[in-house]
């Protein structure tokens, strides 16, 4: 008996003996996939579509398929402050919010204040869990919903909302299919509009403001736009100062209705290009 | 004092992560029910937005998936960890801690869901504070699991029994791709935004999302697996050999299987091709696995017919085998093509979920319970009931989910004769409801028998503590 405890007999015997040993051993074991799945994903180009950063706030370009992303040029102006050459939003004569060198199809883009809020609201409410936003490369889906989804569209989404489940419809390319009003009506009673959905109303996103958070609290939009440069996002320190002045006077509703018109406007792609093999 | 024959275990803390993991199975397959019922008629979604269908869904998840089988494997794991290593727990406070934070932490998760606190992250909804605290709190569990393995004689048991290691092979796992994924920056006490975005966001959810399928609901309910079957027939495991195959294949294999989940998506081609390649390959040791469970019975057979917890144990085996043969299908890209996005995705969660994960547990808390207050149950009659009601309810529920989902995808992908798509989207969703219907009946029927559980445990305790105070009187 003690002879059979004293030297292990092979290798899991004496993983089995040390249970320390053991665990190293597992841990191993399970961190391989990660290395070999996950982290080329960082560095390999063809993983993004060959969009590419190319300065430290996160500014992106693509030499390949220069129509995937919004090039602008960052610099650092005479009192340290970062501007860019184009500006992403602007306030119109009329003191309303609104975009400003970025025309529909220039590129992926980072989202206005307005759009993020929205985003925030989106997830919220849980809608990835019926809606996917990642249309696949069949032939009915792009009749359905459109050219299938590029990982570059996604890319300054903080998380993705790439979704598992079409409980109802993918909403990728969703921007600009139905009119605001629709968006509206929609959300305030979806059966009024699709009498066969299942999908909940949502009346209370008409009712608060999107400035204000949980609990009353202020919902923190240069906070946020800020966080979002930290993780890459590009954003100049002006479009960072005015981020809680542009969701001003806005509800919920309006919020949610701009993310959800601007998903998949961002880009035009081409269809006689192939993006992806 | 008659203690030197067999060793004192703490038991107290095990007592009541049993009778609360009961709780929560009760509470979160009634929010799965109330969830299912949602779809099948929206009006229960009564404008309230704390129970929207999306928030009770999330709330769903997390009460069964983390709460229920985050308390099962707690206490499954203390009491067998001292019963395989012949000592008590490295730390009885300890372990009381933990599964006193343990509760309120998820608590306190499934409140902050319904108020629409989340991260947005599929399976990683909980917000930073609380990420953290269930993370801590994860890391006191599988300390004192280690160093109570660690503490054991040497010369009585010199080997670590094979449900140990899937124990901490399931709570190293969970540890590291759960501090992985979480990883994020803070915008507000309520809300932080993920460091990843786009596709390698993507990837690394998935990694941990089907991980808490591979490690959380499989690994640890097969550490169940290996010590409550063979307790409860009363025989030695089948193969020992199987067992070491079975646990390293599992550790190194499932974690590969995430990007299955990402076919056809942005998602680059070789990245799902490898999860879906690894995924059919774990075919092998999932049915050794079950096998070696199964055959532990073999010359036992006939015990199939009176012990009613062994029937759970038993079909919760052939489920894992069904749903382990099943996974690697979905996987396979044609099949993949149809069944992604649909209902036979959740069809398929639930056959694992109900059918292996619920039942492999209900059987070891039925078993526990017996042994921690040392009596029969109140009634053998009700666990048959619960038996029948459980199988009867995850049947339902998973044969709706196949046709639902087939039919989803074929009509999503189907075209008339003049080249155009056949049905429009909505058009799918109604031919959904009679399917919806099914499976809200399905899982009531399972809830209902988590309420029978409920009730005959409750009986049970209240009959031993009430023989346990007779006796008390009987020897004053």
């Amino acid at each position: 008996m003690s002879d059979q405890h004293d030297k292990p007999k092979n290798i899991q015997d004496g993983l089995e003996r040390n249970i320390f040993a053991l665990f190293v051993a597992t841990a191993l074991a399970v961190s391989i996939a990660g290395i070999v799945e996950i982290v080329p994903l960082f560095y390999l180009k063809s993983a993004v579509d060959y969009t590419e950063t190319t300065d430290k706030y996160g500014n992106v370009k693509n030499e390949k398929f220069p129509e995937l992303v919004w090039e602008r040029t960052f610099t650092e102006d005479a009192n340290g402050k970062l501007v860019a050459d184009k500006a992403l939003y602007k306030q119109d004569k009329n003191g309303k919010w609104t975009l400003a060198d970025w025309k529909k199809g220039d590129g992926v883009r980072p989202y206005t204040p307005l759009e993020l809020a929205g985003r925030d609201i989106y997830l919220r409410e849980g809608c990835y869990i019926c809606h996917s936003q990642m249309i696949r490369p069949f032939r009915d889906e792009r009749e359905r919903y459109g050219h299938y989804s590029l990982a570059t569209e996604s890319m300054y989404d903080h998380p993705m909302q790439w979704g598992s489940k079409r409980t109802g419809p993918d909403l990728a390319r969703l921007g600009g299919k139905y009119s605001d009003e629709w968006h509206v009506m929609h959300l305030l009673r979806p059966q009024d509009v699709v009498p066969e959905s299942v999908m909940p109303a949502y009346p209370w996103l008409a009712e608060n403001m999107v400035s204000e958070d949980f609990f009353g609290t202020k919902r923190d939009m240069q906070k946020r736009l800020s966080v979002m440069r930290t993780l890459g996002v590009p954003y100049t320190d002006e479009e960072i100062a005015n981020a809680d002045k542009a969701i001003e006077g806005y509800t919920e509703m309006d919020a949610i209705v701009a993310y959800l018109q601007v998903l998949g406007t961002m880009v035009k792609l081409d269809d006689s290009k192939v993006y992806r093999q | 004092m008659d203690t030197t024959a067999k060793p004192q275990y703490d038991n107290g803390v095990v007592k009541y992560l049993t009778v609360g993991a009961i709780v929560f199975l009760v509470l979160g397959t009634f929010m799965g029910t109330f969830a299912a019922s949602q779809l099948a008629w929206p009006q229960l979604n009564f404008d309230i937005a704390e129970i929207t269908f999306a928030r009770l869904r999330v709330m769903h998840t997390n009460t069964v998936i983390f709460a229920f089988g985050g308390m099962t494997l707690m206490a499954t794991a203390f009491y067998t960890v001292q019963r395989t290593n012949g000592v008590k727990l490295w730390s009885n406070t300890m372990a009381w801690w933990t599964a006193i934070l343990f509760t309120i932490g998820l608590l306190a998760v499934v409140v902050t869901i319904s108020l629409g606190m989340t991260t947005g992250k599929e399976y990683h909804e909980q917000e930073w504070p609380l990420a953290i605290a269930v993370a801590l709190v994860w890391t006191l569990y599988t300390f004192n699991f280690v160093m109570t393995i660690a503490s054991r004689n040497k010369e009585t048991h010199p080997n670590v029994y094979v449900s140990n290691w899937f124990f901490m092979g399931m709570m190293i796992a969970i540890t590291y791709l759960y501090v992985v994924n979480g990883l994020a920056i803070p915008v507000s006490l309520f809300r932080s935004y993920s460091m990843f975005a786009g596709v390698q966001d993507a990837m690394i959810q998935w990694w941990w999302g089907h991980n808490a399928v591979g490690f959380f609901l499989t690994a640890g309910f097969l550490a169940i697996m290996y010590y409550f079957v063979p307790k409860q027939a009363q025989r030695p495991i089948y193969s020992y050999r199987l067992s070491v195959i079975h646990f390293w294949a599992l550790m190194f294999g499932y974690v590969w299987l995430g990007a299955h989940h990402l076919q056809y998506t942005a998602l680059p081609d070789w990245t799902g091709s490898l999860g879906a390649v690894i995924s059919l390959a774990m075919i092998i040791p999932s049915w050794g696995g079950a096998l070696n469970g199964m055959l532990t019975l073999s010359g036992a057979w006939d015990r199939l017919r009176t012990d009613y917890i062994l029937r759970f144990l038993i079909i919760s085996l052939a489920f894992y085998a069904m749903s382990t043969f099943e996974g690697p299908v979905m996987a396979a890209k044609t099949v993949n093509a149809l069944s992604h996005y649909t209902d036979w995705t959740v069809g398929h969660v639930h056959s694992g979920a109900l059918g292996w994960v619920a039942m492999v547990s209900i059987g070891a808390l039925y078993h526990m319970v017996m042994k921690l207050w040392k009596t029969e149950m109140y009634s053998m009659q009700l666990i048959n009931f619960h038996f029948w009601l459980a199988t009867i309810g995850t049947v339902f529920y998973i044969v709706a989910m196949w046709v639902s989902g087939i039919m989803q995808g074929l009509m999503w992908r189907a075209y008339d004769e003049y080249g155009t798509l056949a049905y429009t989207f909505a058009e799918s969703v109604s031919a959904m409801h009679p399917y919806y219907a099914m499976r809200a009946f399905g899982g009531l029927l399972f809830f209902s028998g988590a309420v029978v559980m409920l009730y005959n445990v409750v009986m049970t305790i209240r009959m031993a503590n009430a023989k346990a105070s007779q006796k008390v009187e009987a020897h004053a």
